[in-house]
């Protein structure tokens, strides 16, 4: 028995009715590769943070602004008291110094499955769609976006970008390479598959909130 | 997955007579063509998305083994696995072997299609292990066993009471005895008894919308957070996709997703797009220590040489189904195989052959609806044409079709003969049909007008008054 892998290849070579590419077609393919291509955007006038806000109510997540980093607890705290939420949340790492209030029980570290209500920050945030980007690391453990029944999330002005392709031009710009996990989240999770009828909650978080920060 | 694709045209009755089943196919109409229609609307440039993404496909496609070289070295790099699968059987053997190695006992899947092609959960469950499928709807169909009848909504032929019946009978050992018959009830308790196999689970196999060849990621696309689930949780991750899922740079795969929630369910995005890429790095709190991702080829490699190539550019969002109106009244199933609808024809008929799969690609009406609202730009008809013409030349279709086809060619082909023909039947037809304007029943039409009428000819024939026409007009 031949290695499939080479069978595969030779299989492929022969339904494209060559052998292996020659360096020049390979040079200008790698080059293709190094700088994506420029591709169509849609495009939209609108404010990008209205646009952004938009975006992620008609995808069922819920979304308010505050003025400064002071705004983001209070905000938090509203979002939980409507919800009829204790304070008890998991945070990401990266978000445990923040001051949280003494009458809030909080452990930072990755979600596990008695963990009612989630905070993590973001990469970015896209305009486009209503997409708050996640990327999986020490300080923002992937469980965190999808265990908990409800997850908030802190977006500054900074982070938001217009379109898609703005992820990947900021993400390649990334000291530490490829993260293990990128989640683009827009919206709580939800599932038609019962008579087309939609339905948030299926197996990830039944809400999902973003606090975004406005920064001078 | 076994094929019972020989017995379409029962099945076609079978599935027309089904009053649970016409009333499910109902909701295919209302959800997705008009939500389609909406999103499509709000977007200016769609058109042009679509010829981009035709091309960004054929340019992969062109460069497939390229491309197929890049991927595998990212994921490697990144200290994840890449398995090379000629056919089902090793695609299965692979996954299987990989799940033992990890001496897998519980084996979570988020919603792959490839793995319904390999028959996949078979295999596993042969070999002992428990395999759960988490995407509601395909969980439902584990429940009910039944193959899926849609590649996006798979258990869209299931009426809401159909589920309630089944959650009764398997959660009852869950503590569950109450029967739930609201929505957010049903899903609020699939939920509860799927969360625990997620948090048990060994093994999780995805399927990938796309692997990006510029960083080693398979991208999938869900709304329920179950693939999620299914690729943190687990101590391996499993990924079973086709050879052809391959796409250069993450910008190639933005210009894609744009079509693809839009024509699948009319989303603009789906809740959740997710990359995975390699384990879990050593310093990562949580997500896999195993990655690896199986490609199979089956008959992508076949059909990357022949005139069925286009169809390798398909995404899989199922929106020709969705507006085919065979598939809309007769469902997935009677199609026998994994995947159903006009993309389902094709893939069928490549691969399990033309005399298993003969009856599907004729019970086209050639309408195009699936061309025109596929975002690759797929001439589906002309695919669907394509296989009728194979069958008349490997002489599968029935002697009279292929006389009849045959003296239809001979004349058709000689215009003289064809017009006079014509100037004798259309006149005679008129005639006899006069008195009701229409035809109960009609000589070797037998089947055509079992369902309808045919209407008697009025006036002229087409050739004579174009020729009218054209001389007034000179």
């Amino acid at each position: 028995m031949s290695d499939a892998r080479t069978e595969i290849f030779s299989r492929v070579h022969k339904a494209l009715g060559r052998e292996s590419l020659s360096s020049q077609q390979r040079k200008s393919l790698d080059e293709r590769m190094a700088s994506a291509p420029d591709l169509i955007r849609p495009q939209f006038s609108d404010d990008l943070v209205e646009h952004f806000a938009n975006q992620l109510q008609s995808v069922a997540a819920s979304f308010v602004r505050v003025s400064n980093t002071e705004g983001i607890i209070p905000a938090i705290t509203e979002h939980l008291d409507s919800l009829g939420l204790n304070h008890k949340l998991v945070v990401a790492p990266s978000l445990k110094d923040l001051q949280w209030p003494k009458n809030f029980e909080i452990h930072s570290g990755r979600a596990r499955d008695a963990d009612l209500a989630s905070v993590t920050g973001c990469f970015v945030a896209v305009a486009e769609t209503g997409s708050v980007v996640l990327l999986s690391s020490p300080e923002s453990p992937t469980t965190l976006n999808f265990l908990p029944d409800y997850h908030i999330a802190i977006v500054k002005s900074s982070q938001l970008v217009r379109h898609m392709e703005d992820v990947w031009t900021e993400f390649r710009q990334l000291p530490g390479g490829i993260p293990r996990t990128i989640n683009l989240i827009s919206g709580p999770s939800k599932t038609a598959d019962v008579e087309q009828t939609l339905q948030v909650g299926a197996h990830g978080p039944r809400s999902f909130h973003v606090v975004f920060v406005e920064q001078s | 997955m076994q094929s019972n694709s020989h017995n379409f045209k029962k099945n076609v009755k079978g599935a027309l007579q089904d009053k649970e089943l016409q009333i499910a196919l109902a909701h295919v109409q209302e959800g997705f063509i008009n939500k389609r229609a909406l999103a499509v609307d709000k977007l200016a440039e769609f058109e042009q998305l679509r010829e981009q993404a035709k091309q960004i496909r054929n340019h992969t496609l062109e460069h497939l083994d390229y491309y197929l070289e890049r991927y595998e070295q990212a994921v490697t790099k990144l200290g994840g696995q890449v398995h090379w699968a000629r056919d089902s059987k090793e695609a299965c053997e692979i996954v299987l072997n990989i799940c033992q190695q990890a001496e897998a006992k519980s084996v979570i899947k988020g919603k792959s299609m490839v793995s319904e092609e390999i028959g996949l959960n078979e295999v596993l469950e042969q070999s002992g292990m428990d395999v759960i499928e988490s995407d509601l709807g395909e969980y439902i169909l584990q429940l009910a066993e039944e193959p899926p009848s849609h590649i996006i909504a798979p258990a869209i032929h299931k009426t809401r009471d159909q589920i309630s019946d089944l959650f009764v009978k398997h959660h009852a050992q869950y503590g569950f005895s109450e029967r739930q018959t609201t929505v957010p009830n049903l899903v609020n308790e699939a939920r509860a008894v799927l969360r625990k196999r997620f948090l048990e689970a060994d093994v999780g196999i995805t399927g990938g919308n796309f692997l990006v060849a510029e960083t080693g990621s398979n991208i999938i696309v869900t709304n329920e957070g179950n693939g999620d689930l299914s690729c943190t949780l687990p101590k391996v991750h499993i990924v079973t996709s086709g050879i052809e899922k391959v796409v250069p740079t993450l910008d190639d795969a933005t210009a894609l997703l744009r079509l693809l929630g839009r024509s699948a369910t009319g989303q603009e995005i789906t809740s959740y797009t997710t990359f995975s890429s390699g384990p879990k790095r050593p310093e990562d709190l949580d997500g896999p220590e195993q990655y690896h991702v199986v490609l199979v080829d089956n008959v992508r490699s076949k059909m990357l040489a022949d005139e069925f190539r286009e169809m390798l550019r398909c995404i899989r969002c199922g929106a020709c189904m969705n507006h085919c109106p065979v598939y809309g009244s007769v469902g997935g199933h009677v199609y026998g195989w994994v995947y159903p609808g006009p993309m389902g024809v094709v893939l069928s008929s490549m691969n399990l052959g033309l005399e298993e799969t003969k009856d599907l690609a004729n019970a086209c009406t050639l309408n195009g609806r699936c061309a025109e609202v596929c975002p690759v730009k797929i001439p589906l008809p002309d695919l669907l044409r394509n296989l009728r013409r194979q069958q008349h030349e490997a002489r599968l279709n029935s002697l009279a079709v292929r006389y009849g086809l045959n003296i239809w060619a001979a004349i058709a082909k000689r215009p003289a003969i064809y017009a006079a023909m014509m100037r004798i039947a259309m006149p005679l037809m008129g005639a006899l049909g006069r008195k009701r304007g229409r035809f109960r029943y009609f000589p070797l039409a037998g089947g055509w007008t079992a369902g309808r009428d045919l209407p008697a000819p009025q006036g002229s024939t087409f050739q004579s008054l174009y020729s009218k026409r054209t001389r007034q007009k000179t």
